[in-house]
């Protein structure tokens, strides 16, 4: 069931009023039984993946509070009788049942994840690696089904399980209450991913119908249905006319498909997560924020600060820091600063974890070369950064550009290149088609393109591109307006009439301008396929 | 404290550490200063901080790293 299906919409209003009008202690249970029906109705298939998870993670947690409070309990009934060593090996026995328990959870579920995500990507590898050898058998590819949201939740999941392990979080008794964080409908698609201390504060709590709430929701919807349906979904022609065609589309074509996708991943995204965290506000449920105005950001380090937060974050915390802090690193440390000296042995293992972060994070997205290119891209252009940044302290000393808004402009304009860039590695379907498009740009000549018509030649009429450019304008000023506190607040504050006009004016740009038509299908968020 | 102050002005050397208390909060510190800045005190205060440490109250001000790292010394 699409986002933008007129069966969501009504699935959706049957969930919100129902929500409220049975007794409160039920709110919960019904977004339980809703997101499992949401989940039913992507396919039965599906439904073992997210129990299988739900289940593990549910027992595991569980089985790691319980060695924990035993040990406690242990520790205190025992506490004049043991010697210092004595506790310390009881204490070091008990960390290592933990560990067999989460390491064997964790291996399942990334195996499951694993399993039905890149099995095919693996095998294709090994019939390239074959053929290079001149052999002709080839492996046969299975036919698996993707469950819906699978690298959401799992990694959701795993996050609440890794905060159990550490003790940061106790562990969830009830099992439906558990299995609801996993499935939460409106964020099971394309996330956030949530961290159970942040989600559940709200998720589980009694909500009693308030008009404020449920409207600032609903307002939140329709913007992002205003972000998805009038710009993501009008440009995507065009998109898709360039990547289909690289023989026809190449040079100058190439850089406006770099900067439409770029635009259409960011309306498609944003306003994606602006319908999942507007469903959860109108039920009082507050699902975290994914981005915080990303475009204005003046470095590719703090575009990622601000971009898909919840799941830079995530490997932050759970992969980064846990690999760079961790025992053999610190050796490995101390071993490069004694041979390579203080410098290089201190940032070594630094860019390694993030080699290693940034490698899972392409792979996540996708199971392709283009993925896994794209993310070690970044990371390539980050440590570059991060490497040359003494000499642009010396550079910034010598010629002094000062903090004005001219060089600020200059430095978001340069990221958002740079970040449309990276991007083309997830246009295309290979590497080699990928590089070919992108040094075609500087060969091609083939600029003129960009004023003598041939862009009204790529499914977009002049309408089209009208209403593309009001939206854009449109976007940008919510996110002027946004740095200053609440849009919503802002228009909230406004004379009757004014908010009517403006929240009235959006719907019926959303039913007027969005792409619809006779045979059109509203296309799947690109954040649904990872 | 006076060590601690040390390692923290050789990363930033334009912070006032002794009153900052947003070092997370407002981006001062970001991950791969936290991870140069463990691996430093671990070595000068023979302590190990391990990844579930690393959450912003411990290290939005050298007081609260401070407090950490004393924890830590006393569980050792």
């Amino acid at each position: 069931m699409l986002f933008t299906s007129y069966e969501f919409l009504g699935f959706v209003a049957v969930v919100i009023l129902a929500y409220y009008l049975i007794p409160k202690k039920c709110q919960w249970p019904l977004l339980l039984a809703a997101s499992y029906l949401f989940y039913l109705i992507a396919g039965v298939d599906c439904l073992v993946y997210i129990l299988a998870t739900t289940v593990t993670v549910y027992f595991v947690a569980l089985r790691i509070e319980r060695n924990t409070l035993r040990q406690t309990a242990y520790l205190k009934e025992h506490k004049g009788e043991l010697s210092k060593d004595e506790k310390k090996a009881y204490k070091e026995g008990q960390k290592k049942i933990r560990l067999r328990w989460f390491v064997c959870c964790v291996l399942l579920n990334i195996g499951i994840l694993a399993a039905v995500k890149y099995t095919n990507f693996f095998l294709s590898n090994v019939n390239g690696i074959l053929t290079a050898f001149g052999q002709t058998k080839q492996l046969s590819f299975f036919s698996l089904a993707l469950p819906m949201g699978i690298s959401f939740y799992t990694f959701q999941a795993l996050g609440y399980l890794i905060d159990v392990y550490r003790g940061t979080v106790p562990a969830e008794k009830n099992p439906f209450r558990f299995a609801l964080f996993v499935s939460f409908f409106p964020q099971l698609v394309q996330g956030p991913i949530s961290r159970f201390g942040d989600l559940g504060r709200t998720l589980y709590g009694e909500h009693a119908f308030d008009a404020r709430t449920v409207s600032y929701g609903l307002q939140r919807v329709l913007w992002g249905y205003f972000k998805k349906m009038v710009v993501a979904d009008r440009i995507l022609a065009a998109v898709t006319a360039i990547i289909g065609d690289t023989n026809t589309y190449g040079g100058a074509y190439v850089f406006v498909g770099m900067l439409f996708y770029t635009l259409q991943l960011y309306a498609d995204f944003t306003g994606g997560i602006d319908i999942t965290i507007g469903i959860a506000e109108t039920m009082g449920i507050t699902v975290q924020e994914n981005f915080n105005r990303p475009y204005f950001s003046k470095s590719l380090k703090e575009y990622w600060r601000r971009w898909h937060i919840s799941m830079c974050s995530w490997f932050r915390d759970y992969v980064f820091y846990p690999v760079s802090v961790s025992g053999f690193m610190q050796k490995f440390s101390k071993f490069a600063r004694g041979h390579f000296g203080q410098k290089v042995g201190k940032r070594l293992p630094v860019y390694i974890s993030s080699f290693a972060v940034w490698f899972a994070t392409g792979i996540w997205h996708g199971a392709s070369w283009n993925f896994i290119v794209w993310g070690l891209g970044n990371w390539a252009v980050l440590m570059l950064s991060e490497e040359l940044e003494p000499l642009y302290e010396r550079f910034h000393g010598r010629f002094r550009f000062g903090e004005g808004l001219p060089y600020r402009v200059f430095q978001m304009g340069r990221t958002f290149l740079l970040v449309c860039c990276l991007n083309i590695f997830d246009c295309y379907h290979s590497l080699g088609e990928t590089f070919r498009a992108f040094a075609s740009m500087f060969t091609a000549g083939n600029w003129k393109v960009l004023w003598d018509g041939s862009l009204m030649e790529l499914g977009l009429t002049g309408l089209d591109y009208g209403i593309l450019g009001a939206g854009v304008a449109l976007m940008l000023s919510v996110s002027l307006l946004g740095r200053s506190g609440s849009v919503r607040d802002k228009i909230a504050a406004r004379p009757y009439p004014l908010r009517f006009a403006i929240w009235y004016g959006l719907f019926l740009a959303v039913l007027l301008m969005g792409a619809y038509g006779i045979g059109y299908d509203a296309s799947q968020f690109i954040y649904n396929q990872f | 404290m006076e060590d601690l102050l040390e390692i923290l002005r050789s990363l930033h050397p334009d912070v006032d550490f002794e009153t900052e208390e947003y070092l997370i909060d407002k981006g001062i510190l970001d991950s791969m200063d936290i991870v140069s800045l463990i691996s430093e005190i671990n070595d000068a205060f023979e302590v190990t901080i391990t990844a579930k440490d690393i959450v912003p109250a411990n290290f939005n001000s050298a007081q609260a790293l401070y407090e950490l790292i004393q924890e830590l010394a006393d569980e050792e």
